[in-house]
């Protein structure tokens, strides 16, 4: 291709405008032509098609020989081109071992999640929350830290497609300058755009621009799961986004509500309402916290009362509550047993105790009615305003997910559209089965999909674009209370991705914008500020832009307005009902490819790579069911075959199923995963209905569960005590059963320090953020469903879950287990080649090197935290995971133990730190992995030989105990004991 | 009288004899000599066969192994020892036999062991060298099992001797040396015999070369007879300790199940029992198809199975304490692994144990039992299945559901499990076909020596 004419006065503009350090390599790059993009970014443009069928290994090899070889020529600058700005103070420049980090956000179903990203020579390798950013405060949830991974992923698209066939980038920018060429004329008539979830203050801008130039263009936002603030339109007149204080919330209930642990803020509110109930705190003022919900969730297990109640009985109940409290609400008639009217009565006479100082929340898989009877609770009580507060939606979208998916099938259904833009969102996978959108979509003549997979949806567009991770590309995003972060690229992408700002632009009038330059003009208008620059380094710094939190307005809610009681005369086939949640790893599917959170074991059922239907032990008592039977669940035309899994404390009558397994187009990983509930859901009804019907089949389906015992029996593994005992008997009975130990031996001194770890399990919900924190942290290897069925799990920590109480209703208890580090080890004796040992500050030991593989230390540990590689289970040979690794942790080879090392990377570095300034490690200058991500703080870690370190405190705690200490292993961790805040009102069940 | 006077005397008030009548020297050198001078038989062939096809079977077994990894077997966290330990303690049980006759009886004085301490020592022989393989395989990293030996090495480190791994080296090293020696030093007059006797130059040339020049002087005698009776003496203690070491490989840990005391008599009781039956189940056939009835007789089988019989209980007594000792201990995991033996998921195995180790073997108290060799084969074959099932129990019911209830597990073996079981029988039953083929099976000398005993003690 001839080189286009070098216009002088064109480079000489550009140039004026260039900000920073922007290196130009020619002076065709400096003109900046479309002519030289063209030619630039299709410099090969017949690049090899073997990409897009899979090679054989003859081709793979070759394919892969070249790509090292290209690989080796640049070098390892993988930095983004653009200035990206690290966290707190940092050498001038890279310093090799010295990783850097920098602020940045995720955002998932429109919000959100402050993130500080460590970067190894340009290479993020490990996430942790960022402690300025107020949806995260220094935590993470498990999606986050499982998202390098993602970034990684291999199955990950990479090249522009036309109708499954590789082009390029400005092949597609001509595709879109005919679109916007065609669209103008009619002002966008036949446009339609359908995007995910966002708040992205740029992208507004970018969607008004666009609105600006297709006038009658349609925008649809659609997310299989979330949305539940636009439910509040009903009472308030508006849509309204309530954001919850927890901070002096002396009372709580929960509608069906998993606010812990899912949906926007649930960190925030995990670390409220864990700070008013750690056992060091002021324990007297120990919130209470009463949930109803059909399946046990994190927030049911850490309830002081909870009541399975089916799905649907859940308006009913609220209803009951709003009269109990005195909000003039029809009654739904008879719905209600005799022991939930008591129970809610009891809950209600507690919340109104509590004026002002309760909150009751519904959940998102509740019906408008609930969420209005929720507002309407909360303001009867007095907490509007104090407990909750409603701000302006934080999202760009403020229609109800599923009337916009349904507005737009119908739309295409009726041939109006001719245009169809998707991005960021896989709906002829995750829309309700109902909906015929895959074949209303197949009527669209083209159809335009961006993606980080070429997924379900991906394969019915004609184009489809690798979409950038968000730890490649730049962004924006706000927070659940609103604030916005700067999403800040960590890395080049590593194909030839673009990023949602990007792919838009290209349908306006200046095609090819970068996502930086984007992002920096919009935050150059809105700053106002003189010194730009310094606005943008400081926010780029700290990883929010202050000021950005949405403000507060009155509302009232209108208790007439809520809809009434549907009528209960529906005929339906049966009373059972089915109910739809996002699974709690790998959520609506977008994360189904992603090994660590398949393998990360669902924080209750301890299930892992599949979904299941979970019913309760009398429902499975009455259809003659067990665990791993497989039936067909039907309801409403439609059926899918499923395992069962009885679930202790679920509702009676009431199928849970988790939406996101059974993808039918997604990587290696995800593939054919479990059953696609999505199947069943249905449009009118997107959350629970009844009139399902399951028949079993007489065929059994192996589920892959981490833990299939959780009775304690006579064993004294977790303790816990009520507040009221706790109050009564200062003097506790926590350090029974605790002898001093007894031997010939005298004990080790430490001089130095003594590390240590203190668990305060009350306060723990399960969520398992810190499973995968300790995955990515530690090069913990995925060794998929069938080596978990054979129990050769690699998870360093994980997260026991026991029951005490009747199987209907039990209370649950989640205990963190990981290498406890004894003083007298029973793994370290055992071992003939000195592969475990002791050091000097107290950790036990794991020499890789050294290991031959006897094992015995795993038969000795009576925590069996000890992790062995009984095959190769580190992928060795995947050249994309090469870059995730922590490179300060050895990625283990076949044959050897491994076990929690008390993250020793991380005390080795900050004792060298130390020692350079001739100092003492001084106390949270270490955290551990599993520490840093926890939401709700429930680990400490730091040196029991400091006496006024937290750990030594809490150690000496009068509810403190080791678990096993009968053993006299000496654990060098804690846990606290668990502190329930029951009702004495509240009557038995 | 004279110390071999006295073994006559023994011999003889014994009752019955030892060797049937009517065997000369001749005749005994003659049906001893020419299994090993005969071209093999059929029989021989279609057996070593089958043995060495079980062999291969193991080879390739172990190949899989070292090219994927431990993992092909059923083991996992927390039943992270499975078939690899449970047959390595077995094959050892089984070599106690030997040494126990071999040495023990010798000591004692027990004249009956003559006709069959050969074989079985070569038993024990074969059984160790089936159960030294387990310790190594079964290892995470086969390749580098020698980082156990005390080796002067660059890393600087000796192996951790705190460790009963490291005991076990030792035990079963030594174990095997002096049960070879033993062994050797036994076999030295026989091969004399067979090459003086060997008419095909080659076999001649081995039996030469094998059997050290020994030429039968007087002198070689007194020195052979001093060296014979030293080795007894120092194999002795080992017939105690090896199995006892072995046992500390469960005693010194903590979990219920293997920590505890009773393990090393009971593992001792337990090998012998064990051992007794293999020598049973190999004797009782070989003496029938190669009419060696004459030299292990009715009187032998007897003797054996009154052996069986007293540690079979003294390994009863032993499961009894388990039970007994879990309900006085107090202890609730104690108590825990007890009725998880008993009614658990792996309960069947344990009435099993029960059946085949302490209820069947109660037939021997019948003399018709103890001297029906079918019945005796039969009762031979259970006890060796019920002491196979007492490793299983020990290693794998302990370990499966131990203290923290979320780390329990299930054990399955898998294929390859059975593969590298089966295959050792392989490796054993061959080095045993060429055994027979290639070595006397029955001490000749020592026959011959009881012969002429027996024949000249009316002269005196």
């Amino acid at each position: 291709m001839k080189p286009s004419r070098i216009d002088p006065e064109a480079i000489r503009s550009r140039l004026r405008q260039a900000q920073g350090r922007d290196y130009w390599k020619t002076l065709e790059e400096l003109t900046n032509t479309e002519e030289f993009q063209r030619w630039a970014e299709d410099e090969f443009p017949h690049r090899s098609i073997e990409w897009l069928r899979s090679p054989n290994r003859r081709e793979a090899l070759r394919l892969m020989a070249a790509s090292f070889a290209l690989a080796g020529l640049t070098g390892c600058t993988v930095q983004p081109q653009e200035q990206i700005v690290p966290y707190v103070r940092q050498p001038e420049q890279l310093v090799p071992g010295r990783p850097l980090f920098f602020a940045t956000a995720m955002p998932i179903c429109g919000y959100g999640l402050g993130l500080l990203v460590e970067s190894h020579e340009g290479r993020p390798t490990k996430v942790e929350g960022n402690p300025a950013h107020p949806g995260s405060l220094g935590a993470t949830d498990a999606f986050a830290q499982a998202s390098v991974l993602t970034l990684y992923d291999p199955d990950r698209s990479r090249a522009v497609t036309f109708r499954n066939r590789i082009t390029t980038w400005p092949r597609f920018l001509t595709e879109a300058a005919g679109i916007r060429e065609r669209q103008s004329a009619t002002g966008g008539a036949g446009l339609r755009f359908l995007l995910g979830a966002t708040s992205s203050p740029t992208l507004a801008e970018e969607i008004r621009e666009l609105q600006a130039a297709y006038p009658k263009a349609l925008w649809h936002f659609y997310e299989p799961v979330g949305g539940a603030g636009a439910r509040s339109a009903a009472v308030f007149g508006r849509r309204l986004h309530p954001i919850f204080d927890l901070t002096a919330v002396d009372v709580i209930l929960s509608l069906d509500a998993d606010f812990l642990a899912s949906g926007p803020g649930c960190l925030v509110y995990s670390r409220q309402f864990a700070d008013r109930r750690r056992v060091t705190g002021d324990i007297k003022n120990m919130n209470r916290l009463y949930v109803a919900e059909p399946a046990l969730t994190s927030t049911g297990s850490v309830a002081d009362h909870r009541l399975p109640i089916r799905a649907v009985d859940v308006e009913p109940l609220a209803r009951a509550l709003a009269r109990e409290v005195g909000a003039a609400v029809e009654e739904a008639p008879g719905k209600l047993g005799d022991a939930q009217r008591a129970w809610i009565k009891a809950a209600a006479a507690d919340l109104q105790r509590a004026r002002g100082r309760s909150l009751v929340v519904a959940g998102e898989g509740q019906p408008p009615a609930v969420h209005a009877l929720a507002y309407v609770i909360n303001e009867a009580l007095g907490n509007a305003g104090r407990t909750v507060r409603y701000t302006e939606p934080v999202l760009l979208n403020t229609e109800d997910y599923m009337q916009s998916l349904g507005a737009l099938a119908e739309a295409m259904r009726q041939g109006q559209v001719d245009t169809l833009v998707i991005a960021g969102t896989n709906p002829v996978y995750t829309a309700p089965a109902d909906l015929g959108f895959a074949e209303a979509m197949a009527l669209v003549p083209t159809r335009i999909h961006l993606g980080l997979y070429r997924d379900e949806t991906a394969e019915l567009c004609q184009w489809h674009i690798p979409e950038t991770h968000f730890l490649e590309s730049w962004g924006d995003v706000r927070a659940y209370d609103g604030t916005v972060s700067i999403i800040q690229p960590l890395i080049k992408p590593l194909y030839d991705g673009r990023s949602i700002y990007e792919f838009l632009a290209a349908f306006t009038t200046a095609p090819d914008r970068r996502g930086y330059d984007m992002i920096r003009a919009y935050w150059r208008k809105q700053s106002g500020s003189t010194d730009f620059e310094t606005f943008w380094r400081t926010v780029l710094h700290n990883g929010v832009v202050p000021n950005t939190q949405a403000s507060s307005v009155a509302a009232a809610a209108n208790a007439g307005a809520i809809p009434p009681p549907a009528p209960s005369a529906e005929i339906v086939a049966t009373n059972v009902e089915i109910v739809f949640r996002p699974d709690p790893t790998v959520w609506d599917g977008r994360f189904a490819n992603n090994g660590w959170l398949q393998e990360l074991p669902k924080p209750i059922s301890k299930l892992t790579w599949d979904n299941a239907a979970l019913i309760s032990p009398a429902t499975a008592k009455a259809l003659g069911l067990r665990d791993e039977d497989v039936v067909e669940v039907s309801y409403r035309g439609r059926s899918v075959r499923a395992p069962v899994l009885v679930m202790p404390g679920h509702a009676d009558d009431s199928v849970t199923v988790h939406l996101g397994y059974g993808r039918r187009r997604a990587g290696s990983v995800a593939q054919g995963r479990g059953f696609d509930a999505y199947q069943l859901r249905t449009f009118d009804r997107p959350w629970f209905g009844e009139g399902v019907e399951i028949r079993k089949l007489g065929e059994t389906y192996s589920l892959a569960r981490t833990q299939g015992h959780h009775e304690m029996g006579r064993r004294d593994l977790v303790r816990s005590v009520t507040l009221k005992e706790l109050l009564k008997n200062s003097a506790s009975t926590a350090h029974e059963g605790q002898h001093p130990a007894l031997s010939l031996y005298p004990e080790y001194a430490y001089f130095g320090y003594a590390w240590g770890m203190v668990i305060d399990q009350g306060i723990c919900t399960g969520c398992s953020a810190c499973v995968v924190a300790c995955q990515a942290e530690n090069n913990i290897p995925v060794v998929g469903k069938a080596q978990v069925l054979r129990s050769r799990e690699m998870h360093w920590l994980r997260i026991d879950v026991y029951y005490r109480g009747e199987p209907e209703n039990p209370d649950v208890y989640h205990q963190p287990m990981l290498c406890q580090h004894c003083e007298r080890a029973p793994c370290e004796p055992v071992c003939p080649v000195a592969a475990t040992v002791h050091s000097a500050d107290g950790l036990n030991q794991m020499v890789y090197n050294r290991c031959v593989g006897t094992r015995y230390c795993s038969n000795n540990c009576p925590y069996k935290v000890r992790r062995f590689n009984f095959f190769l289970y580190s992928d060795w040979y995947t050249p994309s995971l090469y870059a995730m690794r922590n490179p300060n942790v050895t990625v283990r080879s076949r044959g050897v133990m491994e076990k929690c090392t008390f993250c020793v990377q991380r005390i080795e570095s900050a004792k060298i730190q130390a020692s350079k300034m001739n100092r003492r490690v001084e106390e949270g200058e270490i955290v551990t992995a599993c520490q840093a991500a926890c939401p709700t703080r429930a680990i400490h870690f730091g040196d029991l030989n400091n006496p006024n370190s937290a750990v030594a405190q809490m150690r000496r705690h009068q509810l403190g105990y080791q678990v096993l200490a009968e053993l006299d292993t000496q654990p060098r961790i804690s846990y606290l004991e668990v502190v329930r805040n029951p009702n004495s009102e509240m009557p038995e069940a | 009288m004279s110390v071999d006077d006295q073994r006559t005397t023994v011999a003889r008030q014994s009752g019955e004899p030892l060797v049937a009548p009517g065997h000369d020297l001749e005749s005994v050198n003659e049906q001893i000599n020419r299994i090993v001078l005969r071209p093999a038989g059929s029989g021989w062939l279609f057996g070593f066969t089958v043995a060495f096809l079980l062999l291969i079977g193991l080879m390739f077994a172990i190949l899989a192994l070292m090219t994927r990894g431990t993992g092909i077997w059923g083991i996992n966290i927390p039943v992270a020892w499975g078939f690899a330990i449970i047959n390595f303690v077995w094959w050892i049980g089984i070599g106690h036999a030997g040494t126990l006759i071999s040495a023990i009886l010798l000591l004692l004085k027990q004249q009956w062991r003559t006709s069959i301490n050969r074989f079985a020592e070569a038993m024990t022989l074969f059984a160790v060298a089936c159960a030294a393989l387990f310790p190594i395989l079964h290892l995470g990293r086969p390749w580098v099992f020698y980082w156990l030996l005390p080796y002067p090495n660059s890393m600087q480190l000796w192996p951790q001797p705190r460790s009963p791994l490291i005991w076990d080296v030792f035990a079963v090293t030594t174990y095997g040396t002096v049960s070879f020696l033993f062994w050797y030093v036994g076999l030295i007059p026989d091969l004399a015999t067979l090459r003086d006797r060997a008419v095909k130059p080659l076999k001649r040339k081995f039996y030469g070369i094998v059997s050290l020049g020994w030429r039968g002087s007087a002198m070689h005698w007194r020195r052979y007879e001093m060296l014979y009776l030293l080795l007894a003496g120092v194999s002795t203690p080992l017939v105690v300790s090896v199995h006892s070491i072995v046992s500390f490989d469960f005693a010194v840990s903590v979990l219920p199940g293997w920590h505890t005391t009773i393990f090393p008599p009971y593992f001792v009781a337990g090998a012998i029992y064990s051992g007794f039956a293999m020598v049973l189940t190999l004797t009782i056939p070989i003496r029938k198809i190669y009419h060696l009835e004459d030299f292990i007789t009715m009187r032998h089988l007897d003797t054996m199975a009154k052996v069986m019989l007293g540690t079979g209980w003294i390994v009863a007594y032993g499961y009894l304490m388990e039970l007994f000792v879990a309900w006085y201990s107090g202890s609730y995991f104690e108590q825990f692994l007890v009725r998880n033996r008993l009614f658990g998921p792996f309960g069947p195995a344990y009435w099993g144990l029960i059946l085949t180790n302490v209820a069947l073997p109660q037939a021997l108290w019948s003399r018709r039992v103890r001297r029906n060799p079918v019945l005796l084969w039969c009762l031979s074959l259970v006890i060796n299945t019920g002491m196979w099932l007492e490793r299983f129990i020990i290693v794998i019911v302990s370990l499966h559901r131990d203290f923290l209830p979320s780390s329990w597990g299930m054990y399955y073996p898998t294929a390859w499990d059975w593969a590298t079981y089966l295959g050792t029988f392989g490796l054993f039953f061959t080095l045993l076909f060429l055994f027979i083929r290639f070595l006397p099976m029955i001490s000749n000398f020592e026959m011959r020596e009881l012969v002429h005993r027996t024949s000249t003690e009316g002269e005196h």
